[in-house]
């Protein structure tokens, strides 16, 4: 057979599969086989599958998938559930099967030398036939467990790479590895077959379960370093969210919005950035789910959509605290302005929660965002999964210059900082710090700005009180210091003066 | 999958006959030697009792799709029942009686299901 000539750079194909073709920048290798490793469970027969049907459904390639392991038949109802109609495809010529996978019943006798001919010239009958781009062989283990010989098998699938070479043709090919972290693939698979490898992992985080897709190398070009989480969509499959990969190209809006309070906005130097995140930290009761109330409120006012994402309490809950703070949820809904959508945080990981966020956001398309709480989304995930859905959610709100507004709970009542700030507080724009005052045997609640980038802002600890038309902001706690600590302490009238007298010279407040 | 029922009725009218298919890749030296041995073994053990083919999956693709042949040369053999696979250039005898139901189950050793 003969081998096309060198190119002089390699180009790559664009899989389709969403978000790999962004950490690898472009896509697999074309007219060169990738090997795709992973242990069990790892999404290898998926990812084989969807290679095809992307092809498929984005590029118009036909594809030859080459099962070792479960039947075409299984196969075509495994992957229905992803929404791919591989009967369909197959009747209009789309997709063939190469079905080398053992024979139920089948006694097998070996008796002599032997080669994979017969494979390799069914390989080639289908992609002829088909004239597909794209082949997908699952998985090289079972050539291995099937035959005895391995000096036999390594030699045939290195003929089988090289004809697929021959071929022209872009190809996947899967195979086992013992664990997460160890060696490439078991029977060293990579050694000869091919020079590209991705690695899928399923790894156990503090009983959680959390994907992971790694370009390990492609020779000759280029790709993102590192593992990505990826999750698997129904009716879409693999999605992989590419997190370092996005880059800080979002524009800057000096568009300020109104956080639906005026005090508030006062505050924030005239409102909130129209394309900035907010995080809103404080105990629990202390006025985190009123404070995205009055953002919703305050878009609504303006005419503008907001979406709320409710991870603690139910749509029917959060309608009627609305309305105890004058806010109609159910004319907001019913005039198009405001869809809640609530959801249990343990319903599902985080990827996936993030790429419903996303899907509600596209089809929606909100000018708002709320989440309450990214607290309780903590609960389902490691910390640096948490951290990661945090980096990607952000950008993807900003990218759609749009306003974000999460709510994060603190630990103690008093004072103290939650998990989530001390993981997110880099990423946002704006902090707002809620907090409850012990003061004389009474429990008041302040509010500050503790961040506002690229705006000057009010610093004071403010007093706020709630009631039936929501938040209203007053003075500050001019004699109370340490609220932010959590120990309040009340510092006599002359202190305060002496204090005010040591700083005054120090010229107007800059910008933060 | 083999349709045993299916087999034995249309077995009565062939009783005692060896359906064999052989499928190679080409004329290569390992698939004219699995032609020559299986000729040999046949004569010597089936005394006439055999239909023998030879199916070259470059030039019928298509047949080796239909009896999912990967390895080259496979025997099957189709009939008598149950249906089996022999895989290699049939240069050991005693594996290729044991795939043909002709030795004595002393050497189970070659058995693998596939």
């Amino acid at each position: 057979m003969a081998e096309p000539a060198q190119r002089p750079s390699v180009t790559k194909s664009p899989t389709g599969i969403e978000g790999f073709d962004h950490i690898s920048l472009g896509g697999v290798p074309t007219g060169r086989t990738t090997l795709v490793s992973g242990s069990a469970g790892s999404a290898k027969t998926i990812f084989a599958a969807q290679f095809l049907a992307e092809g498929i459904r984005q590029y118009d390639q036909a594809g030859v998938f080459v099962t070792f392991e479960e039947s075409a038949a299984d196969i075509r109802a495994n992957v229905s559930s992803l929404g791919w109609d591989v009967a369909d495809w197959e009747a209009a010529g789309k997709w063939a099967f190469v079905d080398a996978a053992p024979q139920p019943g089948d006694e097998v006798v070996v008796s002599g030398a032997f080669d994979l001919g017969a494979l390799v010239v069914r390989v080639e009958a289908a992609v002829r036939r088909t004239g597909a781009a794209r082949v997908a062989i699952d998985s090289l283990g079972a050539v291995f467990s099937r035959f005895e010989n391995e000096v036999i098998v390594r030699a045939e699938l290195f003929r089988l790479a090289s004809a697929l070479k021959g071929m022209g043709v872009t190809s996947v090919m899967t195979a086992e590895r013992t664990s997460e972290y160890g060696e490439i693939s078991r029977h060293g698979v990579e050694e000869f077959v091919t020079d590209n490898v991705v690695i899928l992992r399923n790894v156990l985080e503090g009983e959680k379960r959390r994907r992971t897709v790694e370009v390990l190398k492609f020779r000759g070009t280029i790709h993102q370093k590192g593992e990505y989480p990826f999750t698997i969509m129904p009716d879409q499959g693999i999605v992989v969210i590419p997190l370092s990969a996005i880059e800080l190209d979002q524009r800057s809006s000096y568009t300020r919005i109104s956080s639906g309070n005026a005090e508030l906005d006062a505050m924030c130097g005239g409102g909130f950035f129209r394309d900035s995140v907010i995080l809103v930290s404080g105990a629990t009761g202390c006025g985190k789910t009123l404070t995205s109330t009055e953002f919703i409120g305050g878009g609504v006012d303006n005419g503008e959509r907001s979406l709320l994402m409710a991870f603690e309490e139910s749509r029917d809950q959060l309608s009627r605290n609305a309305s105890g703070w004058g806010r109609d949820f159910d004319r907001y809904e019913r005039e198009g302005l405001l869809k809640v959508v609530a959801l249990y945080p343990e319903s599902a990981g985080l990827e996936d929660h993030l790429i419903r966020i996303k899907r509600e956001i596209d089809s929606f398309k909100p000018n708002r965002v709320a989440v309450d709480s990214l607290s309780a989304l903590e609960r389902v995930s490691s910390i640096k999964g948490f951290r990661e859905f945090v980096i990607s959610l952000t950008s993807f709100i900003k990218h759609q210059e749009i306003a974000g507004l999460f709510t994060a709970t603190t630990n103690s009542l008093m004072g103290g900082e939650s998990v989530t700030e001390t993981h997110i507080s880099t990423i946002t724009d704006a902090i707002i710090l809620l907090r409850y005052v012990e003061m004389f045997g009474e429990m008041k609640r302040g509010l500050t700005v503790l961040k506002m980038r690229g705006s000057a802002h009010d610093k004071e600890i403010r007093a706020f009180t709630i009631d039936g038309t929501g938040m209203h902001i007053g003075a500050a706690f001019r004699n109370v210091t340490g609220i932010l600590a959590g120990h309040p302490r009340h510092v006599p009238s002359a202190e305060i003066e002496r204090l005010d007298q040591l700083f005054r010279p120090e010229g107007p407040r800059g910008r933060d | 999958m083999t349709n045993h029922t299916g087999l034995t009725s249309t077995m009565s009218s062939t009783m005692g006959k060896y359906l064999l298919k052989l499928y190679i890749t080409g004329r290569t030296p390992q698939g004219n030697r699995a032609i020559a041995n299986l000729q040999r073994i046949c004569q010597a053990e089936l005394d006439g009792q055999y239909e023998m083919e030879v199916i070259d999956v470059i030039e019928d693709p298509q047949a080796a799709e239909d009896a999912r042949i990967i390895a080259t040369p496979t025997l099957i053999k189709a009939l008598p029942p149950p249906l089996r696979r022999i895989i290699g250039d049939l240069s050991n005898k005693e594996k290729v009686l044991i795939g043909l139901d002709l030795s004595s189950p002393g050497d189970e050793e070659g058995h693998r299901r596939g």
